[in-house]
């Protein structure tokens, strides 16, 4: 299965330790975007992953070796369609002899007349139904991103396993035996009628949205898999252009990544939003963000992820207009989104956080909804806010992370020192962004010694 | 493919249910038995009788034993069965969730893996 072991160039793309060249770089890429295509199409006939992964395997180690040096051949997929077609041919004649199970050999026949059949001219793109099957209700909620990521993306069970902080070989478990449940049970390559439709891209968005959480969950310094979020996003707009859920998320995801580089300072310490260097967010995937929102909003239909993406957008507004360094000497009160004009437009975040935790109530939503209402109405409206949903969640969350930082903040504003500090100190036991540790441990130790001096 | 609907639900008591519900249920098998056959991918169908009337054999302790009563006591049991042929999992989904057991029980999908036909194991 680790058929794009040396595509993990990826892998090796953590700051500092050598970015391969723009040439290996769109090799990478072309060659991921070549893998879900190949292999949707492949699989489509048979419901078979893991016989599909097989006959591809060969044709991107060479397309892996040769193409960063040689440049991508014009037709990628033509290219490695042909190339697997005549390994497997052979392959296939030889261990036709020394098989015994004919039902098996069955398979492998259809899958070869199947090859033989497409046409390397004008292959179809079957990768929304190959997202579809990952994301379908009869498979297990936990293993659907993953799964997107192994044959959409081509990422291997060990870089995979990675990103989810789970060992190689407990996720190569994992997928082999969905793998076997999608063809076992007969899962289609299909797309859902218009009644099923609805509900089933949104689990596709969903699973979409958890590789985009992992990336923030793991940190900026223990994400392995850089862009792989952005990517099926990207993958999934130009699949279904018209929904414009799709075009939210991947506007989300693009207005978080674009951020990314200003989250860590030059020491790896984490930066909190209002003290970040606007100058050093990327532009191009903000305008390409604002393009998907423009076309989701023409559409006319809200939804959580355009939502996330619109409050994104708003913290992101900053980035056009001078920033107001004076600002920040009123401390924690304006972390946080400025206009244009470097004043933080408080009153439009919250009305979307009201609409967004009325369409898609969560824990999630239910922080950011509380910390916004501090900034409008005061920490204390704010910590209000927070301890109704808290008491209303109850146990599930009791160990969310976000709540009890944002919980610390605002007692920190209030002045209540003594429970500030209890409640960093349980955020900080419960964060796994080594960054984010540092920093709040900063602000509870600068609590303790303000304390200290008064006392 | 072959799949099995395996239709489970909690076994009523004697004159729980009335008279008018059971007409009712019956009706509403009825039309999902020329549903499911009009549209050509009906097998067989079998309601079962309740619990009570299930004998259990097994030789696999040596000879052969008789047992009274089903294989596992469970509150949810088997209470039907249908065997269809159709494309893929959601065609079987489908179908399904039109049973009118799943409106007071569980329908298992299961796939078969091989079945008698024509007189050979075939799938």
């Amino acid at each position: 299965m680790d058929t794009l072991t040396s595509g993990g160039d990826r892998r090796e793309a953590g700051p500092g330790e050598g970015e391969p060249g723009p040439a290996a770089r769109s090799a990478g890429v072309a060659a991921r975007d070549s893998y879900g295509r190949l292999l949707a199409l492949l699989a489509a006939s048979t419901s078979d992953l893991a016989a599909a992964e097989d006959a591809l395997a060969d044709a991107f180690e060479r397309a892996l070796r040769t193409w960063p040096s040689q440049g991508v051949p014009g037709s990628p997929d033509a290219w490695l369609l042909t190339v697997a077609r005549n390994r497997r041919r052979d392959e296939w004649k030889s261990a036709r002899t020394q098989r015994t199970a004919p039902l098996d050999e069955a398979d492998r026949d259809q899958l070869a007349q199947h090859i033989d059949q497409i046409d390397v001219d004008a292959i179809p793109d079957r990768r929304l139904e190959l997202m579809l099957v990952c994301a379908h209700p009869a498979i297990e909620r936990a293993v659907r991103t993953p799964l997107m990521l192994n044959t959409v993306l081509g990422f291997t069970a060990e870089q995979v396993g990675r990103a989810f902080s789970v060992p190689t070989a407990t996720m190569a478990t994992r997928l082999v035996r969905a793998k076997k449940r999608i063809k076992a049970a007969g899962i289609p390559f299909q797309i859902p009628d218009r009644a099923d439709l609805p509900a089933r891209m949104n689990s596709v968005l969903e699973a979409v949205y958890g590789a985009y959480v992992i990336d923030w969950a793991t940190g900026p310094q223990a994400r392995q898999l850089p862009s792989e979020a952005l990517h099926l996003a990207e993958v999934l707009t130009t699949l279904v252009p018209g929904d414009p859920e799709a075009r939210g998320l991947a506007a989300l995801i693009e207005l978080s990544a674009a951020r990314a580089p200003a989250r860590t300072d030059a020491d790896g310490r984490f930066v909190p939003l209002a003290d970040q260097d606007p100058s050093r967010w990327n532009a191009d995937l903000i305008s390409r963000a604002h393009e998907h929102l423009r076309a989701a909003h023409a559409r006319g239909q809200l939804g959580r992820f355009q939502l996330e993406a619109a409050i994104q957008a708003v913290h992101c507004s900053r980035n056009h207009g001078a920033r107001n360094h004076g600002a920040r000497n009123h401390g924690a009160r304006n972390h946080g989104a400025r206009g244009s004009d470097g004043t933080t437009d408080w009153p439009a975040l919250l009305a979307l956080h009201r609409v967004l935790h009325a369409v898609a109530p969560s824990l999630g939503s239910g922080v950011a909804l509380a910390a916004v209402t501090a900034e409008v109405d005061g920490p204390a409206a704010g910590l209000a806010t927070l301890d109704a949903l808290l008491a209303e969640a109850g146990e599930p969350a009791r160990r969310f992370q976000p709540a009890k930082a944002t919980r610390a903040h605002l007692l920190d504003r209030l002045g209540r020192k003594e429970e500030a500090v209890a409640a960093y100190e349980s955020a900080i036991s419960l964060t796994h962004d080594t960054a984010e540790r540092q920093y709040l441990e900063h602000r509870r130790d600068r609590l303790s010694r303000q304390d200290q001096r008064e006392g | 493919m072959r799949y099995a609907l395996l239709m489970h639900y909690r076994e009523p008591g004697a004159g729980e249910i009335s008279e008018e519900a059971i007409e009712q249920a019956k009706e509403a098998f009825g039309a999902y038995g020329r549903a499911l056959e009009s549209a050509g991918v009906l097998l067989s169908a079998d309601v079962l009788q309740p619990s009570a009337a299930t004998t259990t054999v097994t030789c696999r302790e040596g000879g052969l034993r008789v047992q009274d009563g089903p294989f596992a006591e469970t509150k949810e049991g088997l209470a039907g069965i249908f065997v269809l042929d159709v494309p893929d999992l959601d065609a079987a989904i489908g179908w399904a969730e039109k049973c009118p057991g799943a409106q007071w029980g569980f329908i298992e999908v299961r796939p078969t893996a091989t079945a008698f036909v024509d007189g050979a194991w075939t799938r």
